[in-house]
């Protein structure tokens, strides 16, 4: 049977299996460069393996006690979930143009998308925002406090 | 009373002109912060940040700690306004703040609000001015061991105190600490945990682990509850302010409460938001009708405002005097002490008094400006949350995005952000507190180096911890600190066990 939400449970054991990937992660690094001690005192894998060590052991208590409840109390719904998706892609799409892009016509679009998409606005209403929104941001931070933000083709063309 | 010639001086620095025009300018921008979902104190400054390195560290300090107040201002009238806490140390505030709206009474909530978040901050600086030199001057004693010690014992406290789970705080602080850890060992050179990536090698900067644990995710909880904002009307008199002002005195047994209440919880790293909680349950527990409480009671707003403003104040005092910050927001200022070149801990009442002087004497002035600011602006303050948050949430996204990128001049910052974005959404989802990742984060580096400087004095034994009075003394308060849910847990079990005959 599908059900209709992710159980906090099932994120609860995710969440510590991932804890506990990471405090192993520690480990390993940690005896690759060596973490017992030198002639000049403990060596670069000392500390974090210790932190290694409780991470996996704290997360391993929160695992058994998330293993041990039955509660089906739900993480998300599948709806929730779905309004999450739609910022978080756009987002993320956002992020990994910016490289190629630079920041400022992305933030345009960006703006213009959630205007039109949430905000209900009109499509040419929302990417004046959003071009407007960007310029006022290339004037704070390049003319203004000078710092350099990521620039794409867009601004090579018009001699930034 | 050399502290008073000092903070004399101190003064002296913070009435510069430009200083002061930093201070209103941090003020106004911090209540902005503050009404924003998605925006906080801690992330606001993380995302400034950058902005200031060109600036002299006094000036900088007093904008950023500027923004602080003013989002602890600002928390109070989206609560009391519109129902939505801006900050989670102002949901105490929605309980009695948004029925007086209702009924009325807004102008009175928003005046008792922002005048006890005033009279709070002031307790808290009061006992900053002559507290914290006595422990920074006692601080100066401490070596590698007792540092390590003061750290444990800070730490400790998240574990010990927090409302929620325990080995959730040690998990989120263990993470935060191998996060830390990431990159060039500053003792050895040696590379950790980087597996060969260029952009690991630098570590992970924690003003970006800021701005998406406490920006992004938040912007993602609020979109997934639906946001959609229906306030009260703001208006502010002077006739209510004075008419508010005219009653509140009777309620100084309560203020001072809540202050020490505050003060106490800031200290110790719990922080506002259990001080706000612990205070308005307080003042319900001892008032002689709490049914009324959470339909509109003035006391229901005075008591968690106070505590929360004097615990956000009071988290500067250990961060000044011993370098180890109370909360998240102080955590970032501490971040920034380190970026303008200053060294944190005790040495700063020593080396840089017209730094630490400065700062002192703008907590006085700021939280004056801060006031006259709040009453006098509280409509177009409110106003910004009319604007449609589809609108905001891009801009916001975006102000987080510049922030990430400009901490380093990195593009691979901002999808780090992403990801820490994700990931806390994902821990406040599950009630993982993010506070111990992030002061993890922030101390990670200088409590390995004690840790490894006391065992290099001791050649490794760990009894170097609990070689003299004083830090075993805290050491042992610390392991007390961090068992005492076990221990609560186990008496509770043997007292069932002692009943159940019973039944």
């Amino acid at each position: 049977m599908l059900s209709s939400v992710i159980t906090r449970r099932s994120m609860e054991i995710a969440f510590a299996l991932v804890l506990i990937a990471m405090g192993a992660l520690a480990i390993q690094d940690s005896l690759r460069i060596g973490a017992g001690w030198s002639s000049d005192g403990p060596r670069s894998g000392y500390f974090p393996l210790i932190l290694g060590v409780i991470l996996i052991l704290a997360s391993v208590g929160n695992l058994v006690s998330a293993l041990a409840t039955r509660d089906a109390a739900p993480f998300a719904t599948w709806a929730q979930l779905r309004l999450v998706g739609s910022v978080l892609l756009p987002t993320t799409i956002y992020v990994a143009v910016i490289p190629f892009a630079g920041i400022y016509l992305p933030s345009a679009l960006l703006i213009g998308f959630f205007m039109a998409r949430f905000g209900g606005f009109r499509w040419v209403t929302s990417l004046a925002s959003g071009v407007a929104a960007a310029v006022v941001t290339f004037i704070i931070f390049e003319i203004w406090f000078l710092v350099a933000l990521p620039k794409g083709p867009l601004e090579d063309a018009l001699g930034f | 009373m050399e502290e008073i010639g000092l903070l004399m001086q101190g003064f002296g620095v913070v009435l510069q002109p430009q200083n002061l025009l930093l201070m209103v300018a941090g003020i106004v921008l911090g209540v902005i912060i503050g009404v924003l979902p998605g925006l906080g104190g801690a992330n606001g400054i993380a995302i400034l940040l950058p902005l200031t390195f060109a600036m002299p560290p006094v000036s900088a300090i007093i904008m950023l700690s500027c923004i602080y107040w003013g989002a602890l201002f600002g928390g109070a009238i989206t609560s009391i306004l519109f129902n939505i806490p801006g900050e989670p140390w102002s949901v105490a505030t929605t309980f009695d703040g948004y029925p007086m709206a209702q009924q009325g009474r807004a102008g009175e909530a928003l005046t008792a609000a922002f005048t006890s978040s005033f009279v709070g901050a002031l307790f808290a600086v009061i006992l900053i001015t002559f507290l914290a030199p006595l422990v920074a001057q006692f601080a100066l004693r401490f070596g590698p061991p007792e540092f390590f010690a003061v750290m444990v014992l800070s730490f400790a406290s998240f574990i010990g105190l927090s409302k929620g789970s325990p080995l959730k705080a040690l998990a989120a602080m263990m993470a935060g600490f191998l996060l830390a850890a990431v990159g060039m060992d500053g003792v050895t050179g040696t590379l950790r945990m980087t597996y060969g990536s260029m952009e690991l090698m630098r570590g992970i900067d924690f003003l970006v682990v800021v701005i998406g644990l406490f920006g992004l995710s938040e912007i993602l909880v609020s979109i997934e509850e639906g946001l959609s904002f229906k306030g009260a009307r703001a208006k502010l008199s002077m006739g209510i302010v004075l008419q508010t002002w005219k009653q509140l005195p009777k309620h100084w047994a309560l203020a001072l409460r809540s202050s020490v209440i505050g003060c106490w919880m800031g200290i110790t790293p719990a922080g506002a938001t259990p001080a706000s909680f612990m205070s308005y349950g307080v003042a319900r527990r001892t008032a002689r009708d709490p049914e009324s409480f959470g339909k509109g009671r003035i006391e229901g707003v005075i008591a968690p405002e106070t505590a929360a403003h004097a615990a956000g104040t009071s988290a500067l005092l250990p961060m000044l005097a011993l370098g180890v910050p109370g909360s998240p927001t102080a955590a970032v200022l501490l971040g920034g002490l380190i970026m303008w070149g200053l060294q944190p801990g005790p040495m700063l009442f020593v080396e840089q008094k017209d730094f630490v002087w400065g700062l002192i004497a703008s907590m006085y002035l700021g939280n004056v400006v801060g006031l006259i600011i709040v009453l006098a602006c509280v409509p177009w303050f409110a106003a910004i949350l009319r604007v449609p948050f589809s609108i905001i949430a891009a801009i916001i996204l975006m102000v987080c995005a510049i922030g990430a990128y400009t901490v380093n001049t990195a593009e691979f910052d901002i999808v780090l952000m992403l990801i820490f974005g994700v990931i806390g959404y994902v821990m406040k989802k599950l009630d993982y507190p993010l506070a111990p990742l992030v002061l993890a984060l922030v101390l990670g580096d200088r409590t390995e180096e004690s840790f490894r400087q006391s065992l290099l004095l001791s050649q490794g034994s760990t009894g170097v911890f609990f070689q003299n009075w004083l830090c075993g003394g805290i050491m042992t308060l610390a392991i007390g600190i961090a068992g005492y849910p076990l221990i609560s847990k186990a008496v509770g079990l043997f007292r069932r066990r002692e009943l159940k005959p019973a039944q």
